[in-house]
């Protein structure tokens, strides 16, 4: 699958609390959680981005609450790839759960500005910088995380198996 | 090779001789733990697979986070999840009255021992391992497939080795352990592994210590962190445990990626910036930072030896008058003993607001939150940008002594100053 979007480019420690601020967990309804996610640090975020776009932060994108509501929220604003140097424990694990494919890079991250356009192809992990013309390269989901993520989610996988 | 306490649970649990770090493997889980923040959406998940609960003793759903209600729709949350527990018999629901903060509760009533494998839709069930289990957090679809299967994958984490020398002084508590330790690695020092407490320092530790510090070991990033099973976790779980469980021992050549040494005796009172739990500063270097507000509770610094800690600092002094000051008991035990104990009428007569448990401002759910460019102490795990109110308020994380100290000041301070 590849995907070719604008950045939205966020620093280091991004944690689950700017992503969606506890005062709007008392929804869990996606459209809902999108329209506050990232306000805390980004009033623009909500109203402004586009289907495709693509989110791109720093080391440890996704630390502190285990709330499942954050990459939803990125998911259901129409993200459908996060990249960052590396991800907290927790959100990783929810994003693969739900089907949100996320991409580690290391310090390469330091070379996506906001703004630039990225083609990436999750199958892969390459990661092309059409304004600059970077190519970046992460890991490959080890296989059976792999096997989640064409299900499209742990519950698809967990029904597949049964 | 030999294995670790957190690599013997994990094998274990997945029916294996051994496992190594990085591997994927599948386990059977003792607990699995939801509030009612994320019990609704996990049910959500858990009824699209269409099976009954796994085992409805080995679920423990605890409504701590909004309740008692703060509005209609946290009412409606917590509705969802009684009828959840009526409707499967949920025998560990614990319900507003005889409720307290999720990790408070599940190590005082028992449901968590020694070598057991817990999870739970919230980040801090690490808190377990000061027990000498493996526990962690997930989210909420991990939780929906537990639900069904008593079953979860893990990646078996490597271990840092936390090495305790000295022994912890008068007026330090296991916060300012845990901060110092933050402070030290970062707050993704320890990234998807395990932290395990070892060396002759740990006798000093008491049991409230030992489950601060174990909350927070996902403040560095940890996916678990534990403790070794000694004479004071043995004393602990005494009366409270009665399943059988197994004590697990780390072998001789166990393996770590790194040891990080931590001299007790050397800790001094010390206090988290905003907007992170590793901006560790100690309280004697800061200078005069003015506060408006203290909160002394979570499942941080709830417990009973936390209050004791706040109060015999608060005894004969008053909250000063520029501050507010909110005392919230873990559990429903926690408050009975302090009411016994005279703690409570110490906080009332210092000028301290006492609230029922509840997570409340921890998260800034309800019961204090901060207006714009105010500034909080706070006896809880995280200061990130809005975490407790308006997102240009702050928090400063601390522990109970340093807490008790700036609430009578009205500014950040250590207890020495009060004395
Ligand atoms: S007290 Fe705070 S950190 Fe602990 S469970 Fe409640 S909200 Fe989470």
């Amino acid at each position: 699958m590849e995907i070719e979007g604008k950045v939205w480019r966020y620093g280091d420690n991004i944690d689950t609390d700017v992503i969606i601020p506890a005062r709007y967990l008392n929804s869990f309804d996606p459209q809902e959680l999108a329209s506050h996610c990232m306000v805390d640090i980004d009033e623009t975020f909500a109203q402004t981005v586009q289907a495709g776009d693509i989110m791109v932060g720093g080391k440890n994108f996704g630390c502190g609450s285990s709330r499942e509501h954050a990459p939803v929220a990125i998911k259901a604003s129409g993200i459908p790839v996060i990249i960052a140097a590396n991800f907290a424990r927790i959100f990783y694990r929810n994003g693969i759960n739900i089907g949100l494919p996320l991409l580690e890079i290391g310090d390469a991250v330091d070379k996506i500005k906001a703004g630039d356009k990225l083609r990436v192809n999750i199958a892969t992990g390459t990661i092309e910088n059409l304004s600059t013309g970077d190519v970046f390269h992460s890991q490959p989901l080890p296989g059976f995380i792999q096997d989640i993520a064409k299900a499209g989610g742990l519950i698809n996988y967990i029904k597949e198996k049964k | 090779m030999g294995m670790n306490m957190t690599e013997k649970i994990l094998a274990k649990h997945a029916g294996l001789e051994s496992v190594v770090p990085g591997q994927l493997i599948n386990c059977k889980l003792d607990m699995v733990l939801a509030n009612d923040i994320t019990a609704p959406p996990s049910i959500k998940e858990f009824e699209k697979i269409g099976k009954p609960v796994f085992d409805n003793t080995k679920i423990a759903l605890v409504p701590d986070h909004f309740t008692p209600n703060k509005d209609i729709k946290t009412a409606d949350l917590a509705k969802a999840v009684r009828t959840f527990a009526k409707q499967h018999k949920i025998v560990n629901y614990f319900e507003v009255g005889r409720m307290g903060i999720e990790h408070v509760i599940l190590p005082e009533k028992g449901l968590v021992a020694p070598g057991m494998l817990t999870i739970g839709a919230d980040s801090h069930t690490c808190t377990y391992g000061a027990l000498g289990g493996f526990s962690t957090g997930v989210g909420t679809t991990d939780l929906g497939v537990a639900l069904a299967t008593g079953e979860a994958w893990f990646k078996v984490p490597e271990t840092i080795q936390v090495n305790l020398t000295g022994r912890r002084p008068e007026g330090i508590n296991g916060k300012d352990v845990i901060l110092t330790l933050i402070g030290k690695i970062g707050v993704d020092g320890a990234r998807y592994q395990a932290l395990e407490f070892t060396g002759e320092g740990l006798s000093s530790l008491s049991m409230a210590d030992r489950f601060t510090i174990a909350n927070m070991a996902i403040e560095a990033g940890g996916k678990n962190g534990i403790f070794p099973v000694d004479e004071k976790t043995r004393e602990y779980i005494k009366d409270r445990v009665t399943k059988p469980y197994e004590i697990v021992v780390s072998d001789a050549d166990a393996q770590y990626v790194r040891t990080v040494e931590i001299n007790l005796s050397r800790l001094k009172p010390v206090v988290a910036f905003p907007h992170l739990p590793g901006n560790t500063k100690q309280v004697a270097d800061i200078g005069e930072i003015k506060i408006d507000q203290v909160v002394i509770g979570s499942c941080t610094n709830g417990r009973l030896e936390d209050l004791k800690n706040a109060a015999d600092i608060l005894k004969g002094h008053q909250v000063h008058k520029d501050v507010r000051c909110i005392v919230i008991p873990g559990s429903q035990q926690v408050y009975l003993d302090a009411m016994k104990l005279g703690y409570i009428e110490i906080f009332i007569h210092a000028g301290a607001a006492v609230s029922t448990p509840t997570c409340g401002p921890c998260m800034g759910g309800h019961m204090g939150i901060l207006a714009a460019g105010e500034r909080c102490v706070s006896t809880t795990n995280r200061n990130f940008r809005g975490r407790m109110g308006h997102v240009d308020s702050e928090v400063y994380l601390a522990g109970p002594h340093v807490a008790a100290a700036s609430a009578i000041l009205g500014r950040i301070a250590t207890p020495e100053e009060v004395q």
